[in-house]
């Protein structure tokens, strides 16, 4: 790390004994990402932390000029693991700026296709990727004290799970070897299955367009889902219980890990799972359509909701420079002045971004990253504030909780807490889960809704499965609405991708694409520090995490900084990078491998 | 089975002549890390029959791929890369690029795809700085998707990156040390059975089970990639029939509303997307040419009806033949990427930079 800079931020001028080191690409997640830490092993905490990113692709520059019915086409090869995400969002974009009301089928498909999604995406994340962080070889790598006690201790629901201790979960995580590791893993075929059946394929949907799907709606189809389906719910019920002994037994064997990847509650979620009923796709009636979702929209800042309104949410929205390698574009006109309601619209808001890619040197000091820095701008207190979104589940959980508005029979938002029930399985009888609201938000509480809301994701499932049935029944199989694309027209869609909110504003002159941003969840969690000094939620939350590894700076693998930005759920090329505060660097270390470069 | 006299209990399985391949495998283009995801999900072979040696023959396998490795990253991942790259690696290996390669040499300075830092300055290196390192050690270079293949998405009209397939980088009559071409496995992403079966192929090749595997002029499979999309629709009944779907969500032939199943190489519509699962116009979706070297400029606005669709339904029965020849002529253009994706110092792309420092004029796109 000979390029390490002076940093520009310190976090004072102790002589604390801090060793920097670095991962570089961090792997088990999707995209490139680096970590670079300084950490104080004497006080065992990370010291500091800048975050950056690798590649730089350009979509909002070469979608410049293209046919708008092209865009989701286009976006969805943003993501390899949730593209479908991006081609649902640009085509909620594409029905407002045409002025398309779907049908309800179509919206039924949609909702299918998007739940499985979360089922499967969710499900190969946390127990093939993040997984491996918990898993026995991991455990016995970096906290051998750990693994003795995970062997002496029983598993609360060992009788649902049937793996008897907390260490035989752990071994049954095992990449590859692990039996439950495996199973995941045919699981996560299954769902997508599913997602197939309704979108054609995965991970980029070939039946999505705006109006509607291509899919054909026929009893055989529906009943291919459910059938699978109702095997992925039969595994939820042992998952989740595997999942709360796991994690509770990690607070039980290391007391203060709720500190672990522990920030402010600050947490954005755009909602997900249209209600054809309700949504009409026009602008002015966002708000109503916004809060008839099943996955509720909401900022939440300190535990508390400071508004559930997608207009609201969609003009606080501020993307900010301070890191980032790119121009700024104050100076350019606005593309848009004022919402369809009249309301003024900011020139640092999506709708009137305009991206100039500038590639030049990582320089720590100044700009080091291809990632600019999203805000939500909160009147009540002129603070752009640094949302995350907790890797999605979270997010979402807390905001259906307070709003209390979803019921549908199978899940209930109780205004503390979401209630989901899942009918009997071929083995199983029925369950209710409950998602209450932590009293933190860190590693493990992500990590926690995540497995909750894979329960979540299929129960609404089971709910568009009978509604779309329904419909059959009724003979209304149409899917798709036919449209024009007016000459100059704007518009934007919210959804949920798998790890977070998710955005795309378009505007279309001409007939062509004017200017096109996506806001995917990871811009919003792995940015760096903005224009005002306030760092990305990757870098609050890994500066300051304990470190409760057992291994010393020869051996140390870094695991309780990776369970913090693995339980972002990271999904885009970005980095994290970190420096010494004012204290004289003592030591620069890559990862240790066969102790450590020098 | 010509072996009569084989008797019971016999060694069935030879020894591989290598023991050991390594996979080193880069989603570090410029792409989406949708073909490692898509291989997760293939089950002919899976992942885990590959890495587990659950099929006969196979020479141990090392997988070293970002999303899937047991290490944290850094250094503990990066080693074998730098092993790989200073020949000090044990064992042959099979290089797998994913994403597309982007021209790093249009700009002043940055970078636009990165992997890992160079130990001695601390500057992130280039995947094209890797490939150049790593390519010519190689036992085999694969292309893995349309990115990787022949540019893909990113390397759309317009865009400011300069990038292209990977054979444009290397050259198309790039060969291996063991004289092997580049291999492309395209699709966006790549369909998930495609890729393993085809890594399956190398590795049978790798241990002396195979002879060279064969591939098209664009370097594809031919026993994936030999016929079209159309060929293996069940909805070409309609097509016959000229009944051709006016909306989404009718179970007819797709041609009218943008499918460009006749002129496209790929058997998605023959294998499902997964499990004999999905697909593309055979469940309702148009196919928009994804695997194609054309992809995705010569396929856009992708919801019109391409051109030519018209003339054969009309034509469709008595001029047969006719239509034949036109299909290939079609299909020879599109089996052709655009102008912009090469190397040097100029950006042909249509995008005009004023910020990468270098002073190069662009110049304007042609298609
Ligand atoms: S839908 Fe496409 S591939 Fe299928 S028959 Fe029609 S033109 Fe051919
Ligand atoms: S059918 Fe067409 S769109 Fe579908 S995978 Fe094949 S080439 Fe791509």
């Amino acid at each position: 790390m000979a390029t390490v800079t002076q940093p520009r931020t310190g976090t004072g001028t102790d002589n604390r004994q801090l060793v920097e080191m670095s991962w570089d690409p961090i792997t088990r997640i999707v995209g490139s990402l680096g970590i670079y830490t300084k950490i104080d092993f004497a006080n065992k905490q990370v010291a500091e932390c800048h975050s950056t990113s690798s590649i730089f692709r350009g979509y909002s520059v070469f979608m410049k000029g293209k046919d708008p019915r092209d865009a989701h086409f286009i976006t969805s090869r943003i993501c390899g693991i949730c593209g479908d995400n991006h081609a649902t969002c640009a085509v909620y974009a594409q029905n407002m700026a045409f002025g398309i009301k779907t049908p309800p089928m179509g919206e039924w498909i949609v909702n299918l296709g998007e739940a499985a999604e979360y089922m499967f995406d969710h499900n190969i994340f946390q127990d093939n990727l993040v997984g491996v962080d918990y898993c026995e070889r991991m455990v016995k790598e970096t906290n051998p004290k750990v693994w003795d006690k995970a062997q002496k201790t029983a598993a609360p629901n060992a009788n649902i799970h049937k793996y008897r201790t907390i260490a035989d979960i752990m071994t049954a995580l095992n990449p590859f070897t692990g039996e439950f590791y495996r199973e995941a893993l045919v699981m996560s075929r299954l769902t997508r299955e599913m997602f197939c059946l309704m979108e054609g394929r995965h991970v980029h949907p070939s039946t999505l367009y705006p109006g509607g799907v291509g899919t054909v709606p026929t009893q055989q189809l529906f009943t291919d889902y459910l059938v699978r389906l109702m095997k992925y719910i039969e595994f939820m019920k042992k998952v989740v219980p595997l999942h709360d002994d796991l994690f509770d037994f990690f607070y039980e064997a290391l007391p203060g890990y709720e500190e672990v990847g522990r920030r402010r509650v600050l947490l954005g979620c755009w909602g997900a799972f249209n209600d054809p009923d309700v949504v009409d796709y026009q602008y002015r009636h966002m708000n109503e359509w916004g809060k008839a979702m099943y996955v509720t929209p909401g900022v939440i800042v300190d535990g508390k909701v400071v508004t559930h309104d997608l207009v609201d949410i969609n003009l606080n929205i501020r993307i900010l420079l301070g890191s980032s390698y790119y121009e700024d574009w104050e100076d350019k006109g606005k593309f848009v002045k004022v919402d369809p309601l009249g309301n003024p619209v900011d020139i640092r808001h999506p709708w009137n971004q305009t991206t100039t890619p500038k590639p030049q040197k990582r320089d720590f000091n100044g700009n080091y990253t291809w990632v600019m820095s999203p805000r939500w701008y909160d009147k009540r207190t002129g603070d752009y504030l640094a949302l995350d979104t907790g890797g999605g589940p979270i997010a979402r959980f807390w905001s259906t909780a307070l709003a209390g508005l979803v019921d549908i029979g199978y899940i209930k938002a109780t205004g503390t807490s979401v209630k989901i029930y899942l009918p009997k399985t071929a083995s199983l009888p029925d369950v209710e889960f409950e998602w209450k609201i932590p009293k933190w938000s860190n590693a493990i509480e992500r990590n926690r809704a995540r497995t909750y809301f894979q329960a979540y994701a299929a129960a609404a499932a089971l709910y568009f499965v009978e509604r779309a049935m329904k419909e059959v029944h009724a003979g209304n199989t149409r899917t798709w609405a036919d449209f024009k694309v007016p000459d100059d027209t704007y518009g934007c869609g919210f959804h949920e991708a798998v790890r977070g909110v998710l955005s795309h504003h378009v505007v279309i002159r001409d007939g062509k694409i004017a200017n096109y941003h996506p806001y995917p969840p990871t811009p919003w969690n792995a940015n760096p520090r903005d224009v005002y000094g306030t760092p990305g939620p990757y870098e609050d939350a890994v500066q300051n995490t304990p470190i409760f590894e057992e291994n010393g700076p020869d051996d140390f693998k870094g695991v309780d900084i990776m369970r913090t930005v693995r339980s972002f759920d990271p999904c885009l090329p970005c980095g994290v990078h970190m420096y010494t505060g004012n204290g004289k660097l003592v030591e620069v270390r890559h990862t240790p491998m066969f102790g450590a470069h020098k | 089975m010509a072996e009569t006299t084989a008797p019971y209990g016999r060694k069935t399985q030879k020894e591989p002549a290598v023991k050991e391949v390594h996979v080193l495998w880069s989603p570090d283009g410029l792409g989406c890390d949708g073909d490692t995801i898509a291989v997760t999900a293939a089950t002919q072979p899976s992942i885990e029959d590959i890495i587990m040696g659950a099929i006969p023959g196979l020479p141990k396998v090392h997988l070293h791929n970002r999303v899937l490795d047991y290490s944290q990253g850094g250094d503990e991942y990066m080693k074998v890369w730098h092993a790989a790259a200073e020949g000090r690696l044990d064992a042959p290996f099979v290089l797998v690029i994913e994403g597309s390669i982007p021209n790093e040499d249009i700009k002043a300075e940055g970078y636009w795809a990165a992997m890992g830092n160079d130990p001695r300055t601390g500057e992130p290196i280039t995947l094209n700085t890797w490939i150049d390192r790593l390519a010519p050690k190689a036992f085999a270079v694969v292309a893995a998707g349309t990115c990787a293949a022949y540019g893909g998405i990113h390397a759309m009209a317009g865009n400011p990156t300069g990038c292209m397939g990977l054979a444009d980088y290397l050259g198309w009559d790039f060969r291996t040390q063991t004289g092997l071409p580049i291999v492309n496995v395209p699709g966006c992403p790549v369909q998930p059975d495609n890729m393993t079966e085809t890594l399956l192929y190398l590795l049978y090749e790798a241990a002396g089970l195979a002879p060279m595997i064969p591939l098209d002029e664009q370097l594809r499979p031919t026993w994936l990639f030999g016929k079209t999309v159309h060929e293996g629709c069940d909805r070409a009944g309609y097509y016959e029939q000229a009944d051709f779907a006016r909306e989404y969500g009718s179970p007819k032939c797709l041609v009218k509303v943008g499918c460009w199943g006749p002129v496209v190489n790929c058997n998605v519509t023959k294998r499902g997307w997964m499990g004999g699962i999905g697909g593309c116009p055979n469940v309702g979706g148009i196919c928009i040419a994804c695997t194609m070297p054309g992809f995705p400029d010569k396929f856009m606005p992708f919801m019109d009806e391409p051109p030519g669709a018209s003339i054969s339904s009309l034509a469709i029965g008595a001029y047969g033949r006719v239509i034949r020849g036109l299909r290939a002529m079609t299909n020879d253009t599109v089996n052709k990427e655009p102008k912009w994706r090469h190397r040097g110092r100029d950006l042909t792309t249509g995008y005009h930079p004023s910020t990468y420092g270098n002073g190069s004029a662009a110049t304007p796109a042609r298609r």
